[in-house]
């Protein structure tokens, strides 16, 4: 598991250009897929099992999507000045105060190093339009960006033993965790619909067209989530190494009650470590999925992560491999709700 | 990968006097969000003669369609928007006067002194505005708020507008010399643009035009056409700000959006859509075969038609492309003539050599 997750947190992926994170993913599930396919906004979708034509309430199984999303925070170059820095705007929620002083990779190679005007350089966070970024060029010519080219934090995986820390933890553990479900279920009722999706970061626009395309009776999304627990924290309930975490609510989703309690006994009955999460600000891809259509009972089973959208996110191993145990019997079995 | 049209002997469709008569009718013909029924009527004109396939759906957009005749076509839609941002009349009191609301993006402080058509009679008005002899240096050091500012009918023309009316900027178009000026170019521009291609289409694709409605409100009308047309991939075309003029210090103005005479701006983000990069591909090569000139919209804030057609239904490939225009949202906005041939060139070439393969691999 944990080369894995470095394998995945090392790719470059920002929002809208999920490539590289496509193809090793692909990698890794096609041997475990039934089939898969990519569809027009590049959400890659690996399907397990095939219900029967008029499916709908007859039998055991559901049609059911699973989400986990490919893209990473990032930026994009706006402008290269004479000189040739780079200036730049956010691919979803950057933290400005994350960035000086650090190095980005762009998903076609150069690698430049964040700076500050000089003016900015008061008690206030600077904004993003006061920085730039350098890329040890002396003029527009040489600079190896255009306008449009993307990139994202540069930082090295850190094994911490239990804990793991790195950019893009958000969300690459939660595809993790779907591909190691996909290798553990041994067998399934349902029509499973693993998707790797897009544009996440930017306002869940990968999986809203997939949940359309799909169709599904549940939907789950595996994402991470925020936690209370660093001195001087926010209010939240969620701890690093408490287990993983059933989405009650966040900013933008009602996780349907049913779902919840599914997921609850589940975890009950495999004596999983597990939390019950409430997220005051954000969202994941179930909220999409949920409002698709003619509206979907979602759910989402959340990773605990600490400093969410910094270059380095950590999270708890053993959360993870829970993770993984009880999503695969919850997709091994019958769905059970109320 | 090998052209398939010949670029040397091609002739895409040129901006000539018939075309800016054209601009000028829709520049001058008021459709503030809501209401645009003004321009759908001289899109109607303007498309009938071309294509049976002509409607007009359940929210007033008009939605066209020119099949082509080669095999293998990509259902390509087309997306410009009729509306233009405003005001609308809230209240009426006493001697004509009228009490009004901003319909989409507009600086309020823009407005004072500004000349107003209201409604459907183009009746004339002009937003009153306290003397600059009689403004305290207190009171100037505020911004001006929208309720200290009316709309003046006159005496006696109150009867001739209702609360509800809409209210357009009164400018009429004009040529000067390489430059247009009008309001709303934003997105007149765009709807004549797509009124040629619909009288030129390419015979590779079909072709199927939006002129939508509600853009400047939300994007609204085009959620619904891009529900209804179902297409393999939209361009939409825009005319996005040009914030080209020196920075007040003489430093690099870094922050331009767009430039004048720097050609068609091709979209790579904007808040609401990332585009397809194979659609940003093609259009930046099909720019460089052509040798026109093009320029990047700078990434950052703003939203095009774009954003809800690209998460209709199961996603569909879209980019959206501009004419650039100074001062757009206020009484007067500027263009280039060449910006707008380089940026018809650009888009009815690229829809000519468009294949099925652009789409071929993965996004």
């Amino acid at each position: 598991m944990k080369q894995l997750i470095q394998r995945l947190v090392e790719i470059t992926a920002p929002s809208g250009h999920e490539t590289q994170m496509r193809a090793a993913i692909r990698a890794e599930v096609e041997p475990l897929a039934d089939e898969v396919r990519v569809d027009a906004l590049g959400n890659l979708i690996a399907q397990k099992g095939r219900l029967p034509s008029g499916r709908r309430n007859e039998g055991e199984g559901q049609r059911i999507m699973i989400a986990a999303h490919m893209d990473e925070i990032g930026l994009m170059v706006t402008h290269i000045d004479e000189s040739g820095f780079a200036r730049f705007t956010n691919l979803g929620g950057v933290r400005p105060h994350s960035l000086p002083g650090g190095r980005v990779n762009f998903i076609h190679g150069p690698i430049g190093v964040i700076g500050v005007e000089h003016k900015a350089a008061t008690n206030e966070a600077p904004t993003l339009a006061q920085m730039f970024i350098d890329l040890g060029v002396t003029s527009r010519e040489a600079c190896p960006v255009r306008i449009g080219d993307v990139a994202c934090f540069e930082r090295q995986f850190l094994d911490l033993g239990d804990r793991l820390v790195a950019k893009a933890m958000d969300d690459r553990v939660g595809i993790a965790v779907l591909i190691e479900t996909m290798r553990q279920l041994k067998s399934t009722p349902h029509e499973l619909h693993f998707v790797f999706t897009t544009q996440e970061e930017v306002g869940l626009r990968g999986a809203a067209p997939a949940a359309f395309g799909i169709d599904p009776d549940l939907g789950l999304a595996v994402d991470v989530t925020g936690t209370g627990d660093t001195p001087q924290d926010k209010k939240m309930e969620v701890k690093l190494g408490q287990g993983p975490a059933i989405k009650i609510r966040d900013a933008q989703m009602i996780s349907d009650p049913r779902v919840v309690d599914w997921m609850a006994s589940a975890a009950e009955e495999l004596r999983l470590p597990h939390q019950f999460e409430i997220l005051e600000a954000g969202s994941t891809d179930a909220r999409a999925i949920q409002l698709s259509r003619a509206g979907v009972p979602a759910g989402c089973l959340s990773i605990p992560c600490r400093y969410i959208h910094s270059p380095s996110e950590m999270v708890e191993l053993h959360d993870i491999l829970n993770a993984v145990k009880l999503l695969t019997r919850l997709l091994s079995e019958k769905v059970v709700m109320p | 990968m090998a052209d398939t049209i010949d670029l040397k002997s091609y002739q895409p469709p040129q901006v000539g006097p018939a075309q800016i008569r054209l601009l000028e009718r829709l520049c001058n013909a008021c459709a503030v969000s809501g209401d645009e029924q003004e321009v759908r009527q001289i899109v109607l004109e303007e498309i009938r003669p071309y294509t049976q396939e002509v409607r007009i759906d359940s929210l007033g957009n008009v939605l066209a369609i020119r099949e082509g005749s080669e095999k293998r076509r990509l259902r390509v839609m087309l997306a410009a928007h009729m509306d233009e941002v405003g005001l609308m009349l809230t209240h009426s009191e006493e001697d004509s006067f009228f009490r009004f609301e901003t319909v989409g993006g507009v600086n309020i402080q823009a407005l004072p002194g500004k000349l107003v058509w209201v409604g459907r009679s183009h009746v004339p008005g002009v937003i009153g505005v306290k003397p600059v002899h009689l403004v305290s240096p207190e009171e100037s050091k505020n911004a001006i708020s929208l309720e200290a500012l009316r709309i003046d009918l006159g005496p006696g023309n109150g009867a001739k507008a209702n609360v509800g009316d809409r209210a357009a900027f009164a400018t009429s178009f004009k040529r000067l010399g390489a430059s247009l000026r009008a309001k709303a170019l934003d997105d007149r521009l765009g709807v004549a643009n797509l009124i040629e291609l619909v009288k030129n289409p390419p015979a590779n694709i079909d072709l199927l035009a939006a002129f939508t409605v509600q853009e400047e409100v939300g994007t609204r009308g085009a959620s619904v056409a891009s529900y209804s047309l179902d297409p393999d991939l939209a361009i939409v075309l825009e005319c996005t700000p040009a914030n080209d003029l020196p920075s007040w210090d003489g430093s690099e103005n870094n922050q331009y959006n767009t430039r004048l005479g720097a050609g068609p701006a091709i979209y790579v983000a904007d808040k609401n859509t990332l585009s397809d990069p194979r659609l940003v591909r093609h259009l930046v090569d099909t720019a460089e075969a052509l040798h026109i000139p093009y320029q990047m919209r700078q990434p950052g804030s703003g939203g095009t038609d774009a954003g809800p057609i690209h998460r209709q239904r199961s996603g569909i490939p879209s980019i959206s492309v501009s004419v650039p225009g100074r001062y757009l949202h206020t009484t007067t906005s500027l263009c280039r003539l060449s910006d707008w041939q380089h940026t018809l060139t650009l888009i009815h070439t690229a829809l000519t050599r468009l294949t099925p393969e652009v789409l071929a691999p993965e996004r």
